[in-house]
């Protein structure tokens, strides 16, 4: 028993010091943007905070970099795409999941193909349609092309399969039709399953960065990703690095408060993702 | 079709059972009216798009007009005498070899040794998961700082076990394996998650008459856990597949895929082909190559997957 346990101290001390070089640089980041302006001294790369907090790098990043812009041009992208996305994959999940009809597990796997074909590789034909439809530099142009989700389809037909029969047939003697049986029977018992692709679907239109950069041209359309990407370019002479952290502090602190209150749902709904990528 | 024209018309003549008829002409329709509003957008930003991107790769643009000209393989010879290309390729493929086996076997590691449950575990699972959560132009931001030569976080430690300064994204030798870090740094909490699952799913009694046998922790691990964790590493690697070929923030963002080349992935040079030199036929005949591989990819997951599913049943 004794050199099992010595074992598993040796891998918990192992573990617990690739776990915190694994998150200096997340460290660095809660440290380094709440410094207060050293003028890009050396230690900058302090991850100790001997200093007295300080606000100013936020207020600083808000001001400059107008992020109170892009989070909500990346919120209406986020969530938009979300909107449309529900219903899309609802109606096609439950298309797939409750009717037979010809041609259904061809247009399956029309579906399912789709995970592969992940949008970044197709951006070129992709931005020539967005321009096409004259919806070049607007935000709609950025979320059209993920309005219909194969990987969501997938998922509500799985979700809607797992619910039994029984309570629609009710619903349909007591002469529901099939939308309200969608929406009052099947939709809130598919909750978790909407759940998960919410959460999946939000982190990676939040994060997404090169599909925006290529649609969006105006500074006042920008989102989040693009917005840093220019600040973070931009920063590279003015060595204002305790601005930068900041800035890239805002950027990730909803996802992370995000999991922080999903984490269950997060960890699942992110195995569910796999193919997304 | 005609058999529904038919019907149609004979429902015209016939009065009372035109109801009935019409009821059932609409439940034999919607069926694909739930699927139209999905498979509209599907067509326009999937299946359209390579059809179009295929057209474009066979089209030039004439210079100083606005017109193109059918110019055959020509952008496809062109893109292979391009040395930027195939350097990218290159560069991709020691990209996924940097990456891919690592970060796979960093998640496996990670699973292991932090597949009980507790809450110091779960802290520590929870802090490997952070980076592949965020953007990766976030990530790439930060190790921006972190990779600065002389003041960046590496060179300030590294520097005080008095390590030699190393230009981590300004030497052609180094930047790619510097991108290397970063990814491998994002993903292998990811893959984590998947090898966690993965490991529940082991049958016990398996290990307990192995460790019986006499087999110790690295045989145990060799000889049964591994073999048995197949599905998970065949369906881990094609997601990591994946994202060697639609990733490429980091590069944006830290290195313009220089110096030199050195960094440039094959869809920076897409991008780069596109938005910046506007060579659209040749980004186009860049895409057909990509959008192949990733096609070969998907049958071959497919199937992978169609096994996996069998092994789980």
């Amino acid at each position: 028993m004794r050199p099992l346990k010595r074992t598993s101290l040796i891998v918990g001390g192992l573990m617990l010091v690739t776990v915190f070089l694994w998150s200096t640089p997340f460290i660095w980041t809660l440290v380094a943007s709440f410094r207060p302006d050293s003028g890009g001294g050396i230690d900058m790369a302090s991850l100790w905070p001997d200093y007295k907090p300080t606000w100013a790098n936020f207020a600083e990043a808000f001001e400059s970099g107008d992020f109170a812009v892009y989070y909500l041009n990346t919120a209406i992208v986020a969530f938009g795409i979300l909107v449309v996305q529900i219903v899309t994959i609802s109606l096609a999940g439950y298309a797939f999941a409750r009717l037979s009809f010809p041609g259904r597990d061809f247009i399956f796997y029309v579906f399912l193909l789709q995970l592969m074909l992940v949008p970044p590789i197709l951006i070129v034909p992709n931005l020539s349609m967005i321009v096409d439809l004259g919806l070049y530099d607007t935000l709609l142009g950025v979320m059209l092309p993920y309005f219909a989700s194969a990987f969501g389809t997938f998922l509500m037909r799985q979700t809607f399969r797992q619910i039994p029969r029984d309570f629609e047939e009710a619903a349909t003697i007591d002469g529901a039709h099939w939308w309200q049986v969608l929406w009052h029977v099947l939709l809130p018992m598919a909750k978790p399953g909407l759940v998960a692709f919410s959460l999946v679907s939000l982190m990676a239109h939040w994060n997404e960065f090169l599909w925006p950069l290529m649609v969006l041209n105006d500074p006042s359309n920008q989102t989040l990703t693009v917005g840093l990407a220019a600040f973070s370019m931009g920063t590279e002479g003015g060595k204002e690095w305790g601005l930068l952290a900041a800035g890239t502090l805002l950027v990730m602190f909803p996802l992370l408060a995000l999991f922080a209150v999903f984490q269950r749902q997060f960890v699942n709904s992110f195995m569910f993702s796999g193919l997304k990528g | 079709m005609t058999s529904i024209v038919a019907q149609a018309q004979a429902v015209a003549v016939d009065g009372p059972s035109r109801r009935t008829l019409r009821t059932r002409l609409a439940r034999r329709w919607w069926p694909y009216l739930l699927l139209a509003p999905s498979l509209v957008f599907l067509a326009a930003f999937t299946y359209w798009p390579i059809g179009r991107v295929l057209w474009d790769s066979f089209y030039d643009k004439v210079h100083g007009e606005h017109t193109t000209r059918f110019v055959g393989f020509g952008n496809y010879v062109e893109l292979f005498k391009d040395e930027a290309f195939r350097q990218s390729v290159l560069n991709n493929i020691v990209y996924a070899i940097g990456t891919v086996p690592l970060s796979m076997a960093l998640a496996l590691l990670f699973a292991l040794a932090l597949q009980r449950s507790g809450r110091l575990n779960a802290v520590m699972r929870a802090l490997l998961l952070f980076p592949s959560m965020i953007p990766l132009v976030a990530a790439a931001s930060l190790f921006f700082f972190i990779f600065l030569p002389g003041v960046g976080l590496f060179d300030y430690y590294l520097g005080k076990f008095g390590l030699p300064v190393v230009n981590w994204v300004g030497d052609p030798d180094v930047a790619l394996w510097s991108l290397i870090g970063i990814t491998v740094w994002k993903n292998a909490g990811y893959y984590m998650l998947f090898y966690l699952a993965g490991l529940q799913t082991l049958p016990s009694e398996v290990l307990e008459a192995a460790t019986i046998d006499g087999a110790n922790g690295w045989q145990r691990l060799r000889h049964v856990v591994v073999p048995l964790l197949a599905p998970t590493t065949s369906f881990v690697l094609v997601i990591a597949l994946i994202n060697v070929l639609t990733q490429v923030d980091h590069v944006i963002v830290l290195t313009h895929g220089g110096p030199a080349n050195s960094t440039k992935l094959v869809l920076y040079y897409i991008f780069e082909q596109a938005h910046e030199n506007f060579a659209y036929g040749r980004a186009a005949a860049a895409s057909v190559v990509s959008v192949s591989v990733l096609l070969a990819l998907s049958i071959f997951s497919l199937k992978t997957m169609e096994r996996g599913a069998h092994a789980a049943s």
